[in-house]
């Protein structure tokens, strides 16, 4: 009796929801179609909000902070926000807290063409890339709609649908060192004491560290993004000893912090990101984003939908994750020097001697322009790690949050204080 | 008739239920704004957690995790010991810098500034180093104290350093600098306060008895602008005590301070551990401004 009410409530209900969606172009018109967006600075451009409205009507409202601040606004407000741009890392914090909801997969248009890097750990060409770490195919999917438990093989359930990645590496200074760098050990090599520096976020310095704890050959990881107690000791204690003998100039937190620290020759090695580099370069300072022969730390980020987003709401939100991946902003990124997570209509959206440049690895035939128009690289010049094969191919880890996270942060205040 | 009645009312009260009466809203305010959130702190400390959310069952886990190790590797200082003693250091330095900084200065604008429109000026330039946000401070002082900056480039071309110095940037030596250039105007402020309300006979009395410039700066001047001395200590200790953003960015993220502990915490989740590192961060910063208090009864001296 009891069931057999609740489904007549729940088809009167059904029955509203149709009448509404006769009368949509109506709604249309009363309401305008707007979706709040929390993310970082970093990929919160103006260019790609503009161009949304004008292809969609969705008008896109950007509420901003910092990697950490994001991921503590989405446990403390759920409810500020409708879409979340963040990286695959946090979800070990996100999903369990129960604050965003699975995606539908047959939802999203392209999501048969979305890079395999995301759902097989592989290249297109079908070679194995590197999962240390919290690997996107790892926590890409849900055992079910409401479930909190990440899912090993593909389901339809999917946590975050990716838009842009990269691998990163150090930074040098290549006019300062003058010979060539090809290892993370050099980081640190006394020869450039007091000039070195590393990312002052705690989960991803460790993985740099633990880059040059193996590239000195003292000890090999079973996975450098998921540490054991003694792991974390040890790579702590190699990174003590460094600070203690003054090897590093500072840690850098801010991406125009490291900007500075690399222009000004404060340090001449550091861990940095791709677009900082093209940033002091652009000042007409030599530096160079060096490819390691132990590989890239690599991340990625995409779009999560808030729990608290439902009818009208969720439509807009896949309406907008369909126009975020039907090309126009993958190319975007893909002249930010980042890559797109579907690369068939990013390819679309660029021009050919584009598309071999960021792509292919090859040396530019004309200028390059950034997405903004300015000049990037004169022709002639090549992208630093060439192709996407050369530098997505040679991933060896991914930014992770360890199952000893609290430990590890108790050891990173220990570090700091020595 | 009804001021028959306002006279038993006040007959009723003594004196003092009135000033209680009186001070009653300005308490309703703090027992929102300020004691309400305290108590939420330190209830909140002795939660437990996981990665993602804060579980309200006691647990001391927050202040075991912070102590861990410190009966262990005695006589060695464990992170938290080892932490505040470097913030108490860096709180002494600043605060000895800026109360000579801020006496002087006060000093001067009170007793040697004779129009008030000159005094109000001036007092109005001490808040420049206000004007400029933290990031662009810190972008600020790389060209000017940093290897290649304005003072190693005069220090190696007057050839007094043949190499660029290092320690001026990114090291204690500019943490200090900072929060002195900072929080001087914290001290400027009361002292001069209480110096203007100094009664000027009785400086003319000393003179007159034959003091010495010194002798009335110790005698007179000194002791009656203790409450000012006082109150800008209070300022400047409990916002160097608390402080991680100079710390951090002057000190180029190396240096360990209370406030980053609680900051690196709280950045990871770990609410209730965050409130632990609080709730110890308050406590010792109130035993050093009761210290204070000892020395000065700031209630008697006001």
């Amino acid at each position: 009796m009891r069931t057999m009410m609740i489904s007549r409530r729940t088809m009167l209900a059904g029955t509203a929801a149709t009448a509404t969606v006769l009368a949509a172009p109506a709604i249309h018109a009363a309401e305008p179609k707007v979706l709040r967006y929390l993310g970082t600075a970093v990929n919160e451009g103006d260019d790609i909000s503009k161009k949304c409205l004008a292809d969609t009507g969705i008008k896109i409202e950007y509420v901003t902070a910092t990697t950490d601040d994001v991921t503590k606004r989405v446990i403390t407000q759920p409810n500020s926000f409708d879409v979340l741009d963040t990286e695959y890392f946090s979800l070990k914090k996100l999903i369990p807290s129960g604050k965003i909801q699975a995606l539908d997969a047959r939802k999203i248009k392209e999501f048969n063409n979305i890079t395999p890097v995301f759902t097989k750990g592989e290249l297109p060409s079908g070679k194995k890339i590197g999962g240390q770490g919290t690997a996107p195919w790892k926590v890409l999917y849900l055992e079910g709609a409401k479930s909190t438990k990440f899912s090993a093989t593909p389901t339809e359930f999917v946590t975050l649908i990716p838009t842009v990645y990269n691998a990163d590496t150090l930074g040098i200074r290549p006019d300062l060192i003058k010979r060539p760098i090809t290892s993370w050990a050099e980081l640190l090599n006394p020869e450039f004491k007091g000039k070195a520096a590393i990312l002052n976020i705690p989960s991803i310095g460790i993985m740099d560290a633990a880059m040059v704890v193996e590239a000195t050959g003292r000890y090999k990881y079973a996975d450098k993004g998921n540490m054991t107690k003694p792991e974390i000791d040890l790579t702590m204690k190699v990174m003590t000893e460094a600070k203690k003998a003054g090897q590093f100039r500072a840690f850098w937190k801010d991406f125009n912090e490291s900007v500075n620290l690399m222009a000004s020759g404060e340090t001449v090695i550091q861990s940095m990101w791709s677009p900082a580099v093209t940033k002091v370069r652009s000042q007409g300072v030599p530096c160079v984003f060096q490819p390691l022969k132990e590989g890239y730390r690599s991340w990625a980020s995409g779009f999560c939908v808030s729990k608290g987003a439902t009818g009208a709401k969720l439509d807009w939100a896949y309406e907008f994750v369909n126009w975020f991946l039907s090309g126009w902003a993958g190319a975007y990124l893909n002249r930010q020097g980042y890559y797109s997570a579907v690369l068939s209509t990013a390819k679309a959206n660029m021009a050919a001697y584009e598309w071999a440049y960021w792509m292919e690895g090859k040396p530019a035939a004309q200028d390059i322009k950034g997405p903004d128009g300015g000049l990037l690289e004169k022709a002639g010049a090549t992208r630093d790690g060439g192709s996407y094969e050369d530098r997505m191919g040679n991933v060896a880890c991914w930014n992770a949050v360890m199952d000893e996270n609290d430990y590890m942060v108790r050891k990173w205040n220990e570090f700091i204080a020595a | 008739m009804t001021r028959l009645k306002l006279n038993t009312v006040q007959q009723r009260l003594s004196a003092g239920a009135i000033s209680r009466l009186q001070a009653l809203p300005m308490a309703f305010v703090f027992a929102f704004f300020f004691i309400l959130p305290l108590v939420l702190v330190v209830i909140v400390s002795f939660w437990d957690y996981n990665e993602y959310e804060m579980i309200p069952a006691f647990s001391g886990r927050g202040y075991t995790d912070t102590f861990e190790g410190c009966a262990a590797q005695l006589p060695e200082l464990c992170t938290i010991l080892k932490t505040y003693a470097k913030t108490v250091k860096l709180c002494a330095v600043t605060w000895a810098l800026t109360l000579l900084i801020g006496f002087t200065v006060a000093y001067f604008l009170a007793f040697h500034v004779k129009s008030r429109m000159w005094q109000i000026t001036l007092s109005l330039l001490c808040t420049i180093p206000f004007l400029t946000s933290n990031v662009i401070r810190m972008i600020a002082w790389i060209p000017m104290l940093g290897r290649n900056g304005l003072v190693n480039q005069g220090l190696q071309a007057t050839g007094i350093t043949h190499a660029p110095v290092e320690w001026l940037l990114f090291s204690e030596f500019s943490v200090v600098l900072a929060l002195v250039h900072l929080f001087s105007f914290f001290m400027i402020v009361p002292i001069f306060n209480s110096m203007m309300r100094i009664e000027r006979a009785l400086i003319e009395a000393a003179y007159d008895s034959g003091a010495t410039g010194w002798q009335t700066l110790r005698h007179v001047i000194i002791p009656l602008s203790k409450p000012g001395i006082v109150i800008g200590s209070i300022f400047v200790i409990t916002i160097v005590m608390g402080d991680f953003i100079t710390v951090g960015v002057m000190g180029g993220q190396q240096i360990a301070s209370a406030g980053k502990i609680i900051e690196v915490r709280l950045n990871a989740l770990q609410f209730p551990a965050a409130a632990a590192n609080a709730v110890i961060l308050l406590t010792v910063t109130l035993m050093i401004i009761a210290g204070l208090q000892r020395l000065v009864d700031i209630r008697k001296e006001l």
